[in-house]
């Protein structure tokens, strides 16, 4: 990563270091493009956080002009596709050394050229200092943003717009962190931050907000006080004399006090009586190591149990620590842990944010893009742009003292629709996606690790074939690799660096790195084929259907859903049979299908459910173009449209995969209507509604879904939930419940995963689950 | 250790410690016989449940005290008249002790009657009237024990004996010497109970035991101190006042302590501050709980002043704590904000970081051993404050009663607390202290001896 040819500490922030060089595309990505800046100046480290825009390129669907035509050509595609330059929105975070911040500004000063704004935010405690050096370099004025605000609107953000932001600290478990699912309210809470005091923050809503308490005990005192006591200077020093300390050589137990007696009395005897209560003597020396281990147990002991009080009077069980105290100190994390568990009694919960030392920088600059109202929309982190939680456990990441050194990225994209939850889930506050903890099963773990890095090839090469007139496909594609490759080695070794992994993580990673390198939809010329294909075979398939009775006609709608399934560029095993038999046939797919009874078998249930009222409404989550979508879905729709019931169909919004998007669902719907009255009558009438998940993933989250389809969801009363494909139905929601009616299905298309599910490759999964009562 | 806190004992000491081998298990002529020992051994066994400050509940162990009540069980051997007189208002015999074993102090308090007759006199047992004449005629004891003759409660009327009640301590590690005392001077013989409270109860009682032939009573701290508290209150100090607050403790000219009279005392958060610091809620006589507990207390302002300082006492470290500026040493809000930081109401003289403006090697080098004495005692107050005050608010209680070693001769740790509480409770919080502040421990054991409810 970055070269930083200083060595330089952070003790004496003034002395500044110009011969650093910094890798420009490494460092201040896309600093060409930055609108607006917002400063975060700590005691040691600077945050800076700049607006930008990214150009990419997005493949565009369009349907063909047909006025002038009489009827189509057989060989002609069902639509065409335009690769076009889109802008989206991203936010940029460098954290770095105050040290570098001359030489940070320097840079920034030379590859600024489009900037308009004339103010940057600024907070901090070193906002003041380095006030005159910032506007100096930059020509930019310096708004001085409170600190505390600015803390609680960072904080409102990442809980908000991050997934697995928050996690549990454990130690001596690996990994050592537990991440919380979001909870769909955030507030209120407790923000308790540890910087040289303590400030305790209760939040309520977005704009709302009290210092409830503080103390004065806090990470100023460890540092200071540390310093006196062992003469050591640096804060990073003093936490790792206190890792080899021991402090019951200074501080008083109870053991101490009582004699033996603790244990008959059934009292711990661990319990510090006194801190620095054996120190009260003129004859004897004590190690830096204990006494800053002592120090640290103090302060530590002090702060989680005032927090406790805070905690308590407030009625709040949700507190969240940070500040420079906790940082990412696995020692102080554990600790603050450690007195959380026991003044609470295990009430309430110490939490720790993943982008805890960014809060500030956020904030700064939600204050001065208040205008541009950052809050409205919804944000995503982008894997591919953030460098990721470290473990700074010397034992997990021995490097970490060498990367101190260099910078710390998070890049978020501004999604283009705000993201809810769907109005369906039974509890969104215990909705957890994903099916597996990757993080946690450390089989499945190297299992998906190495099944993504053996597909990497394929996914290189399907990449640079989708651009077959880009002289750099081949070269952008190598990057891509190279990028990816190296993610899954950081999570190989650091599963927990972007929350909780998960074979969607691991999807989505590769999707945003794809996006990276100019690759925003290696799919689109297969999924074009594809669909053309499926196109023509669509009415003789719906005849085929109309033809059998009722309930034949049933099951073949369902083994069509499933049939389609198999079409799966996703899949590594399929992926091998489309790649070498293109014209493997919807037929022959249906042969592949397990008999029944299938792996997981509620068809009877669901038959005997059709033979009773129509349901009112149908929310379909769409998976693969081409057969998948249009002989496997519309047919199924259309019997659905028949009862009497609506269907909402549901596509990704961008690109994943061979997955429908939703751009190619309208023309595939425009192209079946046009030659089915009863998909036609539908889409006129409304009965039929296309919308667009908000997704751009493989997989689903029902917790991050568009607005607009929840909206939809609520106004029509949906009653039933069709979630297909292994991504949507298995890797992630196969647990997930409904407080209506759902169908979960899928064809396992994985060896392993059918053999962890008992069962055999294209296994079949039909679940249909009916709330309880 | 230090130099023992008996100078005179000391100097028997060689001689006692030779003939310890033997006296450890072979009765001291005069001394009590298996019979009378047995009792007592059973008594100090029910006495054993959890019963300390760090557990929450302490009420069990206290119901074994009460059950077997000291000076029940006396079968006499020597029919004294004295004993018979006070077998007879079931009375215990003297001496009449109190003992408070804590992490640093040990405090002790000693009935002196002044009621003796003449005939009584006559009777009295050498032993017994040395230990009197030793403790009433003498403020200091050795280099460490001293009595605090200010403290002292004249004309008290204890079970029907009139006498003073004298206040004694001396530091826990002189504890040993202490023991050796209590069998030079042939305590044992005098079949006299010691009733104790505090760890060093627990700590201590093999040694009291092996090496002194004697017994302790255990008793629960926290049922004592509440015991001493409500007692010594209700008697008053020598027609004063036994709790007090301060007017304007912020204000150097102002500031005045005025007498408070405790006369509704429930619900009371008491906040005893000793080598650390137990926080109870108090509702009546018989039902309190013990809220929390920090372990930042007066053991780490005096160790944290030691390491810091190189100070040997705990009246140097105030000395110097009193001389000190520990606005050198703390950030204070101004510090960091110029001024008030008004978005959260914070005044600028309010400490922001305890030692923060310790980060900077200037700062500490500019900053005299006074200044950090004063910073740990403000730093180290201020805490407890803190805490106490939202025990209180989650109590829902409004007067704090802070007790303990850590205030004595404080008056710099009480005024800071008395201010900090008025100013963050905004007037709703009374901080009060009594004069005895240490004792009531002991007091507490001293009335389960008398079984003085």
């Amino acid at each position: 990563m970055a070269e930083c040819g200083a060595s330089g500490s952070g003790s004496s922030g003034d002395s500044l270091d110009k011969s650093i060089t910094l890798p420009p595309d490494e460092i201040f990505r896309n600093l060409e493009n930055a609108k607006r800046f917002a400063i975060d100046i700590g005691g040691s480290l600077t945050k800076l956080a700049y607006y930008s825009t990214v150009q990419h390129k997005v493949a565009k669907v369009r349907s063909f002009d047909h006025s002038g035509k009489d009827t189509e050509q057989d060989h002609e595609p069902p639509y065409e596709i335009s690769v076009q330059e889109e802008v989206t929105a991203r936010l940029h975070f460098v954290k770095f050394e105050n040290t570098y911040i001359e030489a940070c500004l320097d840079f920034i000063k030379d590859h600024l050229v489009n900037t308009e704004t004339k103010v940057i935010q600024a907070t901090g405690g070193g906002a003041y200092k380095f006030k005159d050096l910032i506007e100096e370099k930059l020509q930019l004025k310096v708004d001085k943003e409170d600190v505390m605000t600015c803390l609680i609107k960072g904080c409102n953000f990442v809980l908000k717009n991050i997934p697995h932001e928050a996690f549990v600290y454990q130690k001596d478990s690996d990994p050592e962190f537990r991440f919380q699912t979001n909870h769909p309210n955030i507030f209120p809470y407790l923000l308790v931050n540890i910087g040289s005091g303590v400030s305790i923050v209760k939040v309520e809503t977005e704009d709302r907000f009290e210092w409830i308490g503080g103390s004065s005990i806090g990470g100023g005192t460890f540092w200071g006080l540390g310093a006196l006591l062992t003469k050591t200077k640096k804060f990073d020093e003093l936490l790792q004399l206190a890792s080899r300390g021991q402090h019951t050589n200074v501080d008083m137990l109870v053991q101490d006090i009582y004699g033996g007696a603790h244990e008959t009395l059934g009292l711990s005897g661990n319990l510090i009586a006194s801190s620095f209560g054996k120190s009260a003597t003129a004859d004897q020396e004590f190690s830096k190591e204990d006494m800053a281990k002592s120090l640290l147990h103090m302060i530590s002991n002090d702060i989680g149990q005032l927090a406790c009080l805070y905690a308590r009077l407030h009625c709040l069980d949700r507190v969240y620590f940070g500040g420079f105290f906790i940082r990412g100190h696995p020692v102080t994390m554990r600790t603050i842990t450690y007195s959380i568990n026991f003044f609470s009694k295990g009430e309430v919960q110490a939490l720790f944010l993943r982008h805890e030392g960014y809060l500030g920088a956020i904030g700064a600059f939600l204050k001065g893009a208040e205008q541009d109202n950052p809050n409205q929309y919804s944000w995503g982190e982008n894997y591919a742009g953030s460098s990721g939680l470290m473990s700074s456990s010397p034992e997990l990441c021995p490097t970490q003292r060498a990367r101190s050194g260099t910078f710390d990225l998070l890049e978020m994209d501004r999604l283009e629709r705000p993201l809810v939850n769907l109005p369906l889930l039974l509890d969104p506050s215990s909705y957890v996606p994903d099916t597996v903890d990757l993080t946690d099963d450390a089989l499945a773990r190297k299992y998906w690790l190495t099944c993504f890095e053996e597909a990497l090839d394929g996914v290189v090469k399907r990449a640079v074939a989708s651009q077959p007139g880009s002289v750099d496909a081949a070269e952008r594609a190598e990057k891509f690799r190279q990028k990816y490759w190296n993610k899954l080695q950081t999570l190989r070794h650091q599963p927990f660096a972007y929350g909780t992994l998960t074979v969607r993580s691991l999807l989505d990673t590769r999707e945003h790195c794809l996006n990276e390198f100019n690759f925003p939809d290696p799919y689109s010329k297969v999924k074009q084929k594809d669909n053309g294909v499926a196109l023509k075979c669509f009415q003789r398939v719906v005849s085929a259907l109309d033809a059998l009775d009722w309930e034949e006609r049933q099951l073949a709608l369902v083994k069509g859903l499933l049939a389609g399934n198999v079409f799966d560029w996703g899949a590594k095993a399929v992926s091998d049979v489309l790649e070498s038999d293109p014209q493997f046939g919807f037929e022959e797919a249906k042969k592949k299908l397990q008999e029944r009874p299938w792996l997981v078998d509620s068809y009877g249930k669901w038959l005997q459910r059709l033979k009773g009222p129509p349901h009112k409404c149908a929310l379909i989550f769409a998976d693969n173009s081409g057969v998948d979508v249009i002989l496997g879905v519309f047919p199924f729709v259309r019997e659905l449209l028949s009862r009497g019931t609506e269907v909402i169909l549901a596509c990704n919004s961008g690109p994943a995969l061979n997955d429908v998007t939703y751009s190619e669902s309208l023309i595939v719907a425009e192209r079946i209507a046009a030659m089915d009255p009863v998909i036609h009558s539908a889409l006129r009438e409304e009965r039929l509604l296309l919308v667009q998940t908000g997704s751009s993933s493989p997989c689903l989250d029902l917790s991050r879904l568009d607005k607009g389809l929840a909206v939809l969801v609520r106004e029509r009363g949906a009653d039933l939930v069709v979630i297909e494909g292994m991504g949507r139905a298995v890797h992630t929601n196969y647990h997930a419940a409904l407080c209506c009616e759902s169908l979960k299905l899928a064809v396992i298309k994985n060896s392993w995963l059918a053999e962890r599910l008992g069962g055999q490759l294209f296994s079949v999964i039909f679940k249909y689950e009916v709330p309880a009562e | 250790m230090g130099a023992g806190w008996l100078a005179a004992p000391m100097e028997r000491h060689g001689r006692a410690a030779a003939t310890s081998a033997s006296s450890a298990r072979e009765p001291v002529p005069g001394g009590p016989d298996g019979r009378r020992r047995e009792p007592l051994r059973r008594r100090a066994n029910s006495a054993s449940a959890p019963a300390v400050g760090a557990s929450a509940s302490a009420s069990p162990s206290a119901e074994g005290v009460r059950r077997d009540r000291p000076g029940s069980y006396s079968g006499a051997t020597s029919a004294s008249r004295q004993r018979v007189e006070s077998l007879k208002k079931k009375r215990p015999l003297f001496p009449w002790f109190g003992l408070d074993i804590g992490g640093t102090l040990v405090k002790l308090v000693y009935f002196e009657p002044k009621d003796i007759t003449a005939e009584e006199e006559e009777e009295e047992v050498e032993s017994l009237k040395s230990i009197r004449k030793y403790l009433t005629s003498n403020v200091a004891y050795g280099s460490t024990g001293i009595r605090d003759v200010h403290l002292e409660l004249k004309d008290l009327t204890l079970c029907g004996r009139k006498g003073n009640l004298h206040f004694i301590r001396f530091p826990t590690h002189d504890m040993p010497a202490f023991i050796q005392m209590g069998r030079d001077k042939n305590f044992s013989s005098l079949h006299t109970v010691f009733c104790a409270t505090g760890g060093g109860a627990y700590k201590f009682e093999q040694d009291f035991l092996t090496i002194g032939d004697l017994q302790l009573c255990k008793l629960d701290e926290l049922d004592c101190l509440i015991k001493g508290i409500l007692y010594i209150d209700s008697v008053g100090f020598n027609g004063r006042s036994q709790c007090y607050y301060f007017e304007n403790p912020a204000d150097c000219e102002k500031c005045q302590k005025l007498p408070f009279d405790l006369k509704n005392p429930y619900p009371l958060l008491l906040v005893n501050i000793g080598s650390g610091v137990s926080i109870l809620a108090v509702y009546s006589k018989d039902n309190y709980k013990r809220v929390t507990g920090t372990s930042l207390g007066g053991g780490t302002f005096f160790g944290l002043c030691c390491l810091l300082t190189g100070c040997t006492t705990f009246e140097e470290a105030l000395e110097m704590a009193s001389r000190g500026d520990s606005t050198k040493v703390d950030k204070l809000v101004r510090d960091i904000y110029g001024g008030d930081y008004e978005r959260f109401g914070l005044p600028g003289w309010a400490v922001a970081s305890s030692f923060g403006n310790m980060m900077s090697k200037e700062k500490r080098e500019a900053v005299s051993k006074e200044d950090l004495a004063r910073a740990t005692l403000i730093t180290i107050t201020n805490n407890i404050g803190s805490i106490a005050r939202m025990c209180a608010l989650n109590e829902n209680i409004n007067q704090v009663v802070f007790v303990g070693n850590f205030l004595r001769i404080n008056t710099i740790a009480m005024r800071l607390l008395a201010y900090a509480l008025d100013y963050w409770s905004k007037g709703q919080l009374k901080a009060l202290f009594s004069e005895h502040e240490g004792y009531f421990g002991a007091v507490g054991a001293l009335l389960e001896l008398l079984k003085i409810p």
